[in-house]
Protein backbone atom coordinates (compact mmCIF):
# COMPACT_ATOMS: atom_id res chain seq x y z
CA UNK A 1 0.00 0.00 0.00
CA UNK A 2 1.41 3.39 -0.85
CA UNK A 3 1.47 6.17 1.71
CA UNK A 4 -1.10 8.93 1.52
CA UNK A 5 1.47 11.66 2.05
CA UNK A 6 -1.07 14.50 1.74
CA UNK A 7 -3.02 12.98 4.60
CA UNK A 8 0.14 12.32 6.63
CA UNK A 9 1.14 15.96 6.26
CA UNK A 10 -2.16 16.92 7.89
CA UNK A 11 -0.96 15.06 10.99
CA UNK A 12 2.13 17.27 11.45
CA UNK A 13 1.18 20.79 12.60
CA UNK A 14 4.59 22.35 12.00
CA UNK A 15 4.46 21.47 8.30
CA UNK A 16 1.66 24.02 7.94
CA UNK A 17 3.68 26.82 9.41
CA UNK A 18 4.56 29.69 7.08
CA UNK A 19 7.86 31.45 7.68
CA UNK A 20 8.01 34.84 5.98
CA UNK A 21 4.82 33.87 4.13
CA UNK A 22 6.44 30.84 2.55
CA UNK A 23 5.90 27.16 3.40
CA UNK A 24 8.41 25.17 5.38
CA UNK A 25 10.41 22.55 3.44
CA UNK A 26 11.79 20.35 6.19
CA UNK A 27 14.59 18.16 4.83
CA UNK A 28 16.49 17.45 8.05
CA UNK A 29 14.78 14.36 9.42
CA UNK A 30 18.02 12.37 9.59
CA UNK A 31 18.95 14.94 12.18
CA UNK A 32 15.63 14.94 14.00
CA UNK A 33 12.09 14.26 12.81
CA UNK A 34 8.96 16.36 13.17
CA UNK A 35 6.12 15.24 15.48
CA UNK A 36 2.57 14.23 14.57
CA UNK A 37 -0.38 15.58 16.54
CA UNK A 38 -0.97 12.21 18.27
CA UNK A 39 2.51 12.41 19.85
CA UNK A 40 1.99 16.03 20.88
CA UNK A 41 -1.39 15.08 22.34
CA UNK A 42 0.04 12.10 24.23
CA UNK A 43 2.69 14.34 25.76
CA UNK A 44 0.26 17.13 26.63
CA UNK A 45 -2.44 14.76 27.86
CA UNK A 46 -0.10 12.94 30.21
CA UNK A 47 1.32 16.23 31.50
CA UNK A 48 -2.21 17.62 31.95
CA UNK A 49 -4.09 14.64 33.29
CA UNK A 50 -1.80 11.78 34.18
CA UNK A 51 1.56 12.98 35.40
CA UNK A 52 2.95 10.88 38.26
CA UNK A 53 6.08 8.94 39.21
CA UNK A 54 6.50 5.41 37.91
CA UNK A 55 7.46 2.15 39.65
CA UNK A 56 7.36 3.40 43.21
CA UNK A 57 4.01 4.61 44.44
CA UNK A 58 0.78 2.79 45.29
CA UNK A 59 -1.80 5.38 44.30
CA UNK A 60 -3.89 5.00 41.17
CA UNK A 61 -2.36 7.95 39.32
CA UNK A 62 1.13 6.42 39.69
CA UNK A 63 -0.11 2.98 38.69
CA UNK A 64 -1.65 4.44 35.52
CA UNK A 65 1.59 6.25 34.70
CA UNK A 66 3.58 3.05 35.20
CA UNK A 67 1.22 1.16 32.90
CA UNK A 68 1.54 3.80 30.17
CA UNK A 69 5.32 3.85 30.52
CA UNK A 70 5.61 0.07 30.35
CA UNK A 71 3.15 0.10 27.47
CA UNK A 72 5.78 1.89 25.37
CA UNK A 73 8.33 -0.78 26.26
CA UNK A 74 5.94 -3.52 25.13
CA UNK A 75 5.09 -1.62 21.93
CA UNK A 76 8.79 -1.10 21.14
CA UNK A 77 9.56 -4.79 21.70
CA UNK A 78 6.89 -5.67 19.14
CA UNK A 79 8.10 -2.89 16.80
CA UNK A 80 11.61 -4.38 16.57
CA UNK A 81 10.49 -7.99 17.13
CA UNK A 82 12.38 -8.36 20.40
CA UNK A 83 11.68 -11.67 22.16
CA UNK A 84 11.08 -10.03 25.54
CA UNK A 85 9.94 -6.55 26.57
CA UNK A 86 12.42 -6.38 29.47
CA UNK A 87 15.24 -6.53 26.92
CA UNK A 88 14.25 -2.99 25.92
CA UNK A 89 16.13 -0.39 28.00
CA UNK A 90 15.35 3.33 28.02
CA UNK A 91 18.28 5.75 28.04
CA UNK A 92 18.64 9.51 27.63
CA UNK A 93 19.45 9.21 23.93
CA UNK A 94 20.99 6.76 21.47
CA UNK A 95 24.46 8.08 22.29
CA UNK A 96 23.96 7.07 25.92
CA UNK A 97 22.63 3.69 24.78
CA UNK A 98 25.84 3.09 22.80
CA UNK A 99 27.97 4.30 25.70
CA UNK A 100 26.11 1.90 27.99
CA UNK A 101 26.95 -1.09 25.81
CA UNK A 102 30.49 -0.03 24.97
CA UNK A 103 31.45 0.88 28.53
CA UNK A 104 29.62 -1.91 30.39
CA UNK A 105 30.31 -4.70 27.94
CA UNK A 106 33.74 -3.37 27.02
CA UNK A 107 34.99 -3.00 30.58
CA UNK A 108 33.71 -6.48 31.46
CA UNK A 109 35.10 -8.18 28.37
CA UNK A 110 37.99 -6.24 26.86
CA UNK A 111 41.57 -5.87 27.98
CA UNK A 112 44.84 -4.63 26.50
CA UNK A 113 45.36 -5.96 22.99
CA UNK A 114 41.72 -6.99 22.44
CA UNK A 115 40.30 -5.72 19.18
CA UNK A 116 37.04 -4.07 18.08
CA UNK A 117 36.01 -3.81 14.44
CA UNK A 118 34.29 -0.57 13.38
CA UNK A 119 33.60 0.92 9.94
CA UNK A 120 34.67 4.13 8.24
CA UNK A 121 31.05 5.32 8.10
CA UNK A 122 30.37 5.42 11.85
CA UNK A 123 28.86 8.34 13.76
CA UNK A 124 31.06 9.80 16.50
CA UNK A 125 28.79 8.07 19.04
CA UNK A 126 30.13 4.72 17.81
CA UNK A 127 33.74 5.92 17.66
CA UNK A 128 34.53 8.17 20.61
CA UNK A 129 33.43 5.75 23.40
CA UNK A 130 35.71 3.14 21.81
CA UNK A 131 38.55 5.68 21.74
CA UNK A 132 37.88 6.19 25.44
CA UNK A 133 38.27 2.43 25.97
CA UNK A 134 41.50 2.56 23.97
CA UNK A 135 42.80 5.11 26.47
CA UNK A 136 41.40 3.24 29.47
CA UNK A 137 42.16 -0.35 28.50
CA UNK A 138 44.64 -0.31 25.66
CA UNK A 139 42.24 -2.06 23.29
CA UNK A 140 42.77 -1.82 19.53
CA UNK A 141 40.47 -0.55 16.80
CA UNK A 142 40.22 -1.97 13.30
CA UNK A 143 38.16 -0.48 10.50
CA UNK A 144 36.11 -1.77 7.56
CA UNK A 145 36.89 0.54 4.60
CA UNK A 146 34.43 1.80 1.99
CA UNK A 147 33.98 1.22 -1.71
CA UNK A 148 34.04 4.17 -4.11
CA UNK A 149 30.22 4.36 -4.10
CA UNK A 150 30.03 4.55 -0.32
CA UNK A 151 29.24 0.98 0.63
CA UNK A 152 31.16 -1.16 3.09
CA UNK A 153 34.01 -2.94 1.36
CA UNK A 154 33.39 -6.46 2.64
CA UNK A 155 35.98 -8.18 0.44
CA UNK A 156 38.28 -8.78 3.43
CA UNK A 157 35.65 -8.94 6.15
CA UNK A 158 36.55 -12.40 7.39
CA UNK A 159 40.21 -11.53 7.82
CA UNK A 160 39.32 -8.19 9.44
CA UNK A 161 37.15 -10.09 11.91
CA UNK A 162 39.91 -12.49 12.92
CA UNK A 163 40.50 -12.27 16.66
CA UNK A 164 37.92 -9.51 17.04
CA UNK A 165 35.75 -9.46 20.18
CA UNK A 166 33.08 -7.03 18.98
CA UNK A 167 31.91 -5.73 15.59
CA UNK A 168 30.09 -2.44 16.08
CA UNK A 169 28.52 -0.85 13.02
CA UNK A 170 25.70 1.35 11.79
CA UNK A 171 22.69 -0.14 10.00
CA UNK A 172 22.55 2.97 7.79
CA UNK A 173 25.04 5.78 7.26
CA UNK A 174 23.79 9.19 8.41
CA UNK A 175 25.99 10.79 5.74
CA UNK A 176 25.95 8.46 2.74
CA UNK A 177 22.49 6.99 3.21
CA UNK A 178 23.99 3.54 2.66
CA UNK A 179 21.92 0.71 4.14
CA UNK A 180 24.23 -2.01 5.39
CA UNK A 181 23.55 -5.79 5.15
CA UNK A 182 23.04 -6.11 8.92
CA UNK A 183 22.07 -9.77 8.88
CA UNK A 184 25.17 -10.71 6.88
CA UNK A 185 27.42 -8.62 9.13
CA UNK A 186 26.00 -10.15 12.32
CA UNK A 187 26.48 -13.65 10.90
CA UNK A 188 30.09 -12.88 9.97
CA UNK A 189 30.75 -11.46 13.44
CA UNK A 190 29.32 -14.53 15.15
CA UNK A 191 31.25 -16.88 12.90
CA UNK A 192 34.43 -15.11 14.07
CA UNK A 193 33.36 -15.36 17.72
CA UNK A 194 32.58 -11.63 18.05
CA UNK A 195 29.40 -9.98 19.29
CA UNK A 196 27.48 -7.67 16.93
CA UNK A 197 26.47 -4.19 18.08
CA UNK A 198 24.17 -2.33 15.68
CA UNK A 199 23.70 1.45 15.71
CA UNK A 200 20.14 1.51 14.35
CA UNK A 201 19.50 5.26 14.63
CA UNK A 202 19.13 5.94 10.92
CA UNK A 203 17.31 2.80 9.79
CA UNK A 204 14.86 1.98 12.60
CA UNK A 205 12.63 5.03 11.88
CA UNK A 206 12.52 4.27 8.15
CA UNK A 207 12.06 0.53 7.54
CA UNK A 208 10.91 -2.64 9.31
CA UNK A 209 13.31 -3.80 12.02
CA UNK A 210 13.59 -7.40 13.18
CA UNK A 211 16.38 -7.84 15.72
CA UNK A 212 15.88 -11.61 15.70
CA UNK A 213 16.15 -11.85 11.91
CA UNK A 214 19.27 -9.68 12.15
CA UNK A 215 20.55 -12.01 14.88
CA UNK A 216 22.16 -8.93 16.50
CA UNK A 217 23.38 -8.84 20.10
CA UNK A 218 22.75 -5.16 20.88
CA UNK A 219 20.78 -2.56 18.90
CA UNK A 220 20.50 1.13 19.73
CA UNK A 221 18.22 3.85 18.35
CA UNK A 222 16.57 7.13 19.29
CA UNK A 223 13.01 8.33 19.82
CA UNK A 224 13.40 11.76 18.29
CA UNK A 225 14.27 10.49 14.81
CA UNK A 226 11.11 8.33 14.70
CA UNK A 227 8.46 10.99 15.37
CA UNK A 228 8.83 10.70 19.15
CA UNK A 229 10.10 13.33 21.61
CA UNK A 230 13.78 14.02 22.27
CA UNK A 231 15.26 12.88 25.58
CA UNK A 232 14.76 9.15 25.01
CA UNK A 233 17.11 6.59 23.53
CA UNK A 234 16.58 2.86 23.30
CA UNK A 235 18.90 -0.07 23.82
CA UNK A 236 17.80 -3.56 22.97
CA UNK A 237 20.06 -6.42 24.03
CA UNK A 238 19.86 -10.18 24.23
CA UNK A 239 18.58 -11.15 27.66
CA UNK A 240 21.55 -13.33 28.58
CA UNK A 241 24.02 -10.59 27.60
CA UNK A 242 22.14 -7.90 29.51
CA UNK A 243 21.96 -10.22 32.54
CA UNK A 244 25.73 -10.68 32.44
CA UNK A 245 26.49 -6.97 31.94
CA UNK A 246 27.54 -4.87 34.92
CA UNK A 247 25.35 -1.79 35.50
CA UNK A 248 26.31 1.46 33.77
CA UNK A 249 24.83 4.26 35.90
CA UNK A 250 24.24 3.75 39.61
CA UNK A 251 21.45 5.27 41.69
CA UNK A 252 17.76 4.96 42.38
CA UNK A 253 15.57 2.40 40.62
CA UNK A 254 18.47 0.20 39.46
CA UNK A 255 19.02 -1.59 42.79
CA UNK A 256 17.52 -4.54 44.61
CA UNK A 257 19.29 -3.63 47.84
CA UNK A 258 21.77 -1.07 49.09
CA UNK A 259 23.79 -1.58 52.24
CA UNK A 260 26.63 0.34 53.83
CA UNK A 261 29.04 -2.14 52.28
CA UNK A 262 27.60 -2.44 48.79
CA UNK A 263 24.56 -3.01 46.60
CA UNK A 264 22.82 -5.60 44.47
CA UNK A 265 21.23 -4.72 41.15
CA UNK A 266 17.57 -4.86 40.22
CA UNK A 267 16.24 -7.22 37.55
CA UNK A 268 16.06 -6.15 33.91
CA UNK A 269 15.19 -3.59 32.69
CA UNK A 270 15.47 -1.51 35.91
CA UNK A 271 19.11 -2.57 36.32
CA UNK A 272 20.03 -0.17 33.50
CA UNK A 273 17.52 2.58 34.23
CA UNK A 274 18.99 4.55 37.11
CA UNK A 275 17.09 7.63 38.25
CA UNK A 276 13.81 9.11 37.08
CA UNK A 277 13.49 8.63 33.33
CA UNK A 278 11.86 10.93 30.78
CA UNK A 279 8.41 9.63 31.81
CA UNK A 280 6.20 11.79 29.60
CA UNK A 281 8.53 11.49 26.63
CA UNK A 282 8.67 7.71 26.83
CA UNK A 283 4.86 7.60 26.98
CA UNK A 284 4.63 9.89 23.94
CA UNK A 285 7.15 7.66 22.14
CA UNK A 286 4.55 4.92 22.52
CA UNK A 287 2.15 7.08 20.50
CA UNK A 288 4.83 7.52 17.84
CA UNK A 289 5.40 3.78 17.58
CA UNK A 290 1.66 3.26 17.25
CA UNK A 291 1.48 5.97 14.57
CA UNK A 292 4.30 4.43 12.52
CA UNK A 293 2.87 0.91 12.84
CA UNK A 294 -0.53 2.06 11.66
CA UNK A 295 1.07 3.48 8.53
CA UNK A 296 3.23 0.38 8.12
CA UNK A 297 7.02 0.45 8.16
CA UNK A 298 7.18 -1.43 4.84
CA UNK A 299 5.01 1.30 3.29
CA UNK A 300 7.26 4.00 4.72
CA UNK A 301 10.29 2.23 3.26
CA UNK A 302 8.58 1.99 -0.15
CA UNK A 303 7.77 5.72 -0.06
CA UNK A 304 11.40 6.51 0.71
CA UNK A 305 12.66 4.32 -2.15
CA UNK A 306 10.33 6.29 -4.44
CA UNK A 307 11.62 9.56 -2.96
CA UNK A 308 15.24 8.43 -3.43
CA UNK A 309 14.58 7.48 -7.03
CA UNK A 310 12.99 10.85 -7.70
CA UNK A 311 15.65 12.90 -5.89
CA UNK A 312 18.57 11.10 -7.54
CA UNK A 313 17.03 11.31 -11.02
CA UNK A 314 15.76 14.88 -10.82
CA UNK A 315 18.86 16.45 -9.26
CA UNK A 316 21.18 14.61 -11.63
CA UNK A 317 19.08 15.48 -14.68
CA UNK A 318 18.90 19.13 -13.70
CA UNK A 319 22.43 19.77 -12.48
CA UNK A 320 24.57 17.08 -14.12
CA UNK A 321 28.19 17.37 -13.07
CA UNK A 322 27.45 20.46 -10.97
CA UNK A 323 26.18 18.22 -8.20
CA UNK A 324 27.97 15.31 -6.52
CA UNK A 325 25.69 13.11 -4.46
CA UNK A 326 27.56 10.79 -2.11
CA UNK A 327 26.60 7.18 -1.49
CA UNK A 328 24.94 4.41 -3.51
CA UNK A 329 23.12 5.31 -6.72
CA UNK A 330 20.73 2.35 -6.38
CA UNK A 331 17.71 3.50 -4.31
CA UNK A 332 17.21 -0.04 -3.02
CA UNK A 333 20.61 0.11 -1.32
CA UNK A 334 20.09 3.42 0.45
CA UNK A 335 17.79 5.53 2.57
CA UNK A 336 16.51 8.94 1.46
CA UNK A 337 19.41 10.84 3.07
CA UNK A 338 21.62 12.68 0.59
CA UNK A 339 24.91 14.40 1.31
CA UNK A 340 26.05 16.43 -1.64
CA UNK A 341 28.48 18.98 -2.98
CA UNK A 342 27.13 21.66 -5.31
CA UNK A 343 29.06 23.91 -7.69
CA UNK A 344 31.91 24.33 -5.21
CA UNK A 345 29.73 26.37 -2.85
CA UNK A 346 30.59 25.77 0.78
CA UNK A 347 27.81 23.79 2.54
CA UNK A 348 27.40 26.49 5.19
CA UNK A 349 26.81 29.12 2.52
CA UNK A 350 24.54 26.75 0.64
CA UNK A 351 22.35 26.06 3.67
CA UNK A 352 22.18 29.80 4.36
CA UNK A 353 20.87 30.47 0.87
CA UNK A 354 18.43 27.52 1.03
CA UNK A 355 17.08 28.96 4.27
CA UNK A 356 15.86 31.97 2.30
CA UNK A 357 13.41 29.53 0.70
CA UNK A 358 12.69 27.85 4.08
CA UNK A 359 14.48 24.75 2.80
CA UNK A 360 15.97 23.21 5.95
CA UNK A 361 19.08 21.11 5.36
CA UNK A 362 22.01 20.24 7.56
CA UNK A 363 25.47 21.58 6.74
CA UNK A 364 28.54 20.29 8.49
CA UNK A 365 30.45 17.14 9.30
CA UNK A 366 27.37 15.26 10.58
CA UNK A 367 29.30 13.93 13.58
CA UNK A 368 31.28 11.70 11.22
CA UNK A 369 34.63 13.46 10.82
CA UNK A 370 36.63 10.32 9.92
CA UNK A 371 34.21 9.72 7.03
CA UNK A 372 34.41 13.40 6.00
CA UNK A 373 38.20 13.08 5.73
CA UNK A 374 37.77 10.00 3.53
CA UNK A 375 35.34 11.94 1.32
CA UNK A 376 37.94 14.70 1.16
CA UNK A 377 35.56 17.29 2.56
CA UNK A 378 35.38 19.34 5.74
CA UNK A 379 31.65 19.41 5.43
CA UNK A 380 28.75 18.47 3.19
CA UNK A 381 25.20 19.70 2.81
CA UNK A 382 22.65 17.00 3.60
CA UNK A 383 19.01 16.80 2.61
CA UNK A 384 17.09 13.98 4.28
CA UNK A 385 13.53 12.92 3.49
CA UNK A 386 10.95 11.14 5.62
CA UNK A 387 7.39 9.91 5.42
CA UNK A 388 5.93 13.44 5.19
CA UNK A 389 8.15 14.70 2.34
CA UNK A 390 6.98 15.08 -1.24
CA UNK A 391 8.48 15.17 -4.71
CA UNK A 392 7.34 18.79 -4.88
CA UNK A 393 9.64 19.51 -1.94
CA UNK A 394 12.52 17.87 -3.79
CA UNK A 395 11.80 20.30 -6.63
CA UNK A 396 11.81 23.22 -4.19
CA UNK A 397 15.22 22.09 -2.98
CA UNK A 398 16.45 22.09 -6.59
CA UNK A 399 15.01 25.57 -7.24
CA UNK A 400 16.66 26.89 -4.09
CA UNK A 401 19.99 25.33 -5.11
CA UNK A 402 19.77 27.15 -8.42
CA UNK A 403 19.30 30.46 -6.63
CA UNK A 404 22.57 29.89 -4.73
CA UNK A 405 24.48 30.12 -7.99
CA UNK A 406 23.29 33.70 -8.39
CA UNK A 407 25.33 34.74 -5.37
CA UNK A 408 28.48 32.64 -5.55
CA UNK B 1 13.88 39.21 8.10
CA UNK B 2 17.52 39.84 7.37
CA UNK B 3 18.24 39.49 3.66
CA UNK B 4 21.22 37.70 2.19
CA UNK B 5 22.47 41.02 0.82
CA UNK B 6 23.24 41.96 4.46
CA UNK B 7 25.47 38.90 4.71
CA UNK B 8 27.09 38.43 1.33
CA UNK B 9 28.34 41.96 0.60
CA UNK B 10 30.47 42.33 -2.52
CA UNK B 11 33.67 43.06 -0.59
CA UNK B 12 33.16 39.84 1.39
CA UNK B 13 32.69 37.77 -1.75
CA UNK B 14 35.73 39.47 -3.26
CA UNK B 15 37.94 38.39 -0.35
CA UNK B 16 36.39 34.91 -0.53
CA UNK B 17 37.12 34.53 -4.24
CA UNK B 18 40.51 36.24 -4.06
CA UNK B 19 41.88 35.73 -0.56
CA UNK B 20 44.75 38.00 0.53
CA UNK B 21 47.76 36.66 2.42
CA UNK B 22 46.81 33.07 1.85
CA UNK B 23 49.67 30.65 2.51
CA UNK B 24 52.19 29.74 5.17
CA UNK B 25 55.21 31.31 6.87
CA UNK B 26 58.39 29.53 7.90
CA UNK B 27 60.09 29.90 11.28
CA UNK B 28 60.73 32.12 13.13
CA UNK B 29 57.03 32.78 12.41
CA UNK B 30 54.65 30.78 14.60
CA UNK B 31 51.17 29.45 13.94
CA UNK B 32 47.98 28.32 15.65
CA UNK B 33 45.10 26.17 14.46
CA UNK B 34 41.42 26.85 14.97
CA UNK B 35 38.37 24.65 14.43
CA UNK B 36 34.69 25.33 14.25
CA UNK B 37 33.35 22.06 15.67
CA UNK B 38 29.84 22.84 14.41
CA UNK B 39 30.70 22.88 10.74
CA UNK B 40 34.17 21.38 10.49
CA UNK B 41 35.85 24.59 9.31
CA UNK B 42 39.58 24.61 9.93
CA UNK B 43 42.01 27.49 9.81
CA UNK B 44 45.70 28.03 10.54
CA UNK B 45 47.10 31.49 11.15
CA UNK B 46 50.83 32.22 10.79
CA UNK B 47 52.30 35.36 12.35
CA UNK B 48 55.79 36.76 12.26
CA UNK B 49 56.33 39.19 15.12
CA UNK B 50 59.53 41.26 15.08
CA UNK B 51 60.23 43.91 17.75
CA UNK B 52 56.57 44.09 18.73
CA UNK B 53 55.32 44.46 15.16
CA UNK B 54 53.33 41.91 13.15
CA UNK B 55 55.63 42.05 10.15
CA UNK B 56 53.84 39.29 8.25
CA UNK B 57 50.72 37.19 8.56
CA UNK B 58 49.24 34.38 6.45
CA UNK B 59 46.34 31.96 6.72
CA UNK B 60 45.30 28.67 5.22
CA UNK B 61 42.63 26.05 5.79
CA UNK B 62 39.14 25.66 4.43
CA UNK B 63 35.78 27.01 5.34
CA UNK B 64 32.74 28.97 4.28
CA UNK B 65 32.77 32.38 2.61
CA UNK B 66 32.34 34.17 5.92
CA UNK B 67 35.20 32.46 7.77
CA UNK B 68 37.56 32.72 4.80
CA UNK B 69 36.79 36.32 3.87
CA UNK B 70 36.94 37.40 7.51
CA UNK B 71 40.39 35.84 7.86
CA UNK B 72 41.52 37.43 4.59
CA UNK B 73 40.34 40.91 5.63
CA UNK B 74 41.87 40.40 9.06
CA UNK B 75 45.32 39.72 7.62
CA UNK B 76 45.09 42.84 5.45
CA UNK B 77 44.05 44.92 8.46
CA UNK B 78 46.82 43.85 10.83
CA UNK B 79 49.88 43.34 8.64
CA UNK B 80 52.68 45.71 9.60
CA UNK B 81 50.93 46.97 12.72
CA UNK B 82 52.23 46.92 16.31
CA UNK B 83 50.89 44.04 18.40
CA UNK B 84 49.11 46.43 20.76
CA UNK B 85 47.21 47.98 17.88
CA UNK B 86 46.44 44.53 16.45
CA UNK B 87 44.92 43.52 19.76
CA UNK B 88 42.83 46.69 19.77
CA UNK B 89 41.57 45.83 16.27
CA UNK B 90 40.71 42.31 17.40
CA UNK B 91 38.81 43.76 20.33
CA UNK B 92 36.93 46.22 18.15
CA UNK B 93 36.04 43.47 15.67
CA UNK B 94 34.84 41.08 18.37
CA UNK B 95 32.82 43.90 19.87
CA UNK B 96 31.17 44.47 16.48
CA UNK B 97 30.43 40.71 16.41
CA UNK B 98 28.87 41.05 19.92
CA UNK B 99 31.36 38.54 21.36
CA UNK B 100 33.83 40.84 23.12
CA UNK B 101 34.10 39.26 26.55
CA UNK B 102 36.47 41.38 28.62
CA UNK B 103 35.30 44.68 30.00
CA UNK B 104 38.11 46.99 28.98
CA UNK B 105 36.94 49.80 26.72
CA UNK B 106 36.85 49.43 22.96
CA UNK B 107 38.90 51.99 21.03
CA UNK B 108 36.07 53.67 19.13
CA UNK B 109 38.50 55.79 17.10
CA UNK B 110 39.79 52.69 15.27
CA UNK B 111 38.56 52.43 11.70
CA UNK B 112 37.91 48.80 10.70
CA UNK B 113 37.68 49.73 7.02
CA UNK B 114 36.54 46.84 4.83
CA UNK B 115 35.87 44.76 7.91
CA UNK B 116 32.79 46.88 8.59
CA UNK B 117 31.18 44.91 5.77
CA UNK B 118 31.00 41.93 8.12
CA UNK B 119 28.62 43.80 10.41
CA UNK B 120 25.68 42.09 8.70
CA UNK B 121 26.85 38.74 10.08
CA UNK B 122 25.41 39.75 13.45
CA UNK B 123 21.93 39.39 11.95
CA UNK B 124 22.73 35.70 11.35
CA UNK B 125 23.84 34.61 14.83
CA UNK B 126 24.85 31.08 13.74
CA UNK B 127 27.47 32.63 11.46
CA UNK B 128 29.18 34.77 14.12
CA UNK B 129 31.41 31.80 14.98
CA UNK B 130 32.42 31.61 11.30
CA UNK B 131 33.41 35.29 11.25
CA UNK B 132 35.42 35.11 14.48
CA UNK B 133 37.22 31.81 13.85
CA UNK B 134 40.30 33.41 12.29
CA UNK B 135 40.40 36.15 14.93
CA UNK B 136 40.39 33.80 17.89
CA UNK B 137 43.04 31.73 16.15
CA UNK B 138 45.11 34.89 15.62
CA UNK B 139 45.03 35.55 19.37
CA UNK B 140 46.25 31.98 19.96
CA UNK B 141 49.05 32.52 17.46
CA UNK B 142 50.07 35.78 19.15
CA UNK B 143 50.14 33.96 22.50
CA UNK B 144 52.39 31.32 20.93
CA UNK B 145 54.61 34.16 19.71
CA UNK B 146 54.95 35.26 23.32
CA UNK B 147 52.75 38.30 22.86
Amino acid sequence: MSLDVASIRQDFPVLHRLINDKPLVYLDSANTSQKPQVVIDALANFMSNGYAPINRSAYQLAAEATDLFEGTRTALAKFINAPKAHEVIFTKNATEALNLVIMSWGRANMNAGDTVLLTHMEHHANIVPWHMLVAERGIQLRWVPLTSDGQLDLSNLDSLLQGVKAFSFTSMSNVLGTINPVQQLCAAAHKAGAIAIVDGCQSVPHQPTDVQAWDADFVTFSSHKMCGPSGVGVLWGREELLEALPPFLGGGNMIADVRLDGFTTAELPAKFEAGTPAIAEVIALGAAVNYLENLGMANIRRHEIEMSTYVLNSLTARFGDDITIHGPTNPELRGATFSFAFRGIHPHDLSQVLDQSNVCVRAGHHCAKPLMRILGANATARASFYLYNTQQEADMLADALDSASDIF
Amino acid sequence: MAGLEDLYREIILDHYRTPRNRGELDAPAVSAEGHNPLCGDEIRIFVDVQNGIVTDVRFNGSGCSISQSSASMMTSAIKGKPVEQVKAIVKKFKSMMTVDEDESPVDESLNLGDLEALQGVVKFPVRIKCATLGWNTLLDALTTAGQ
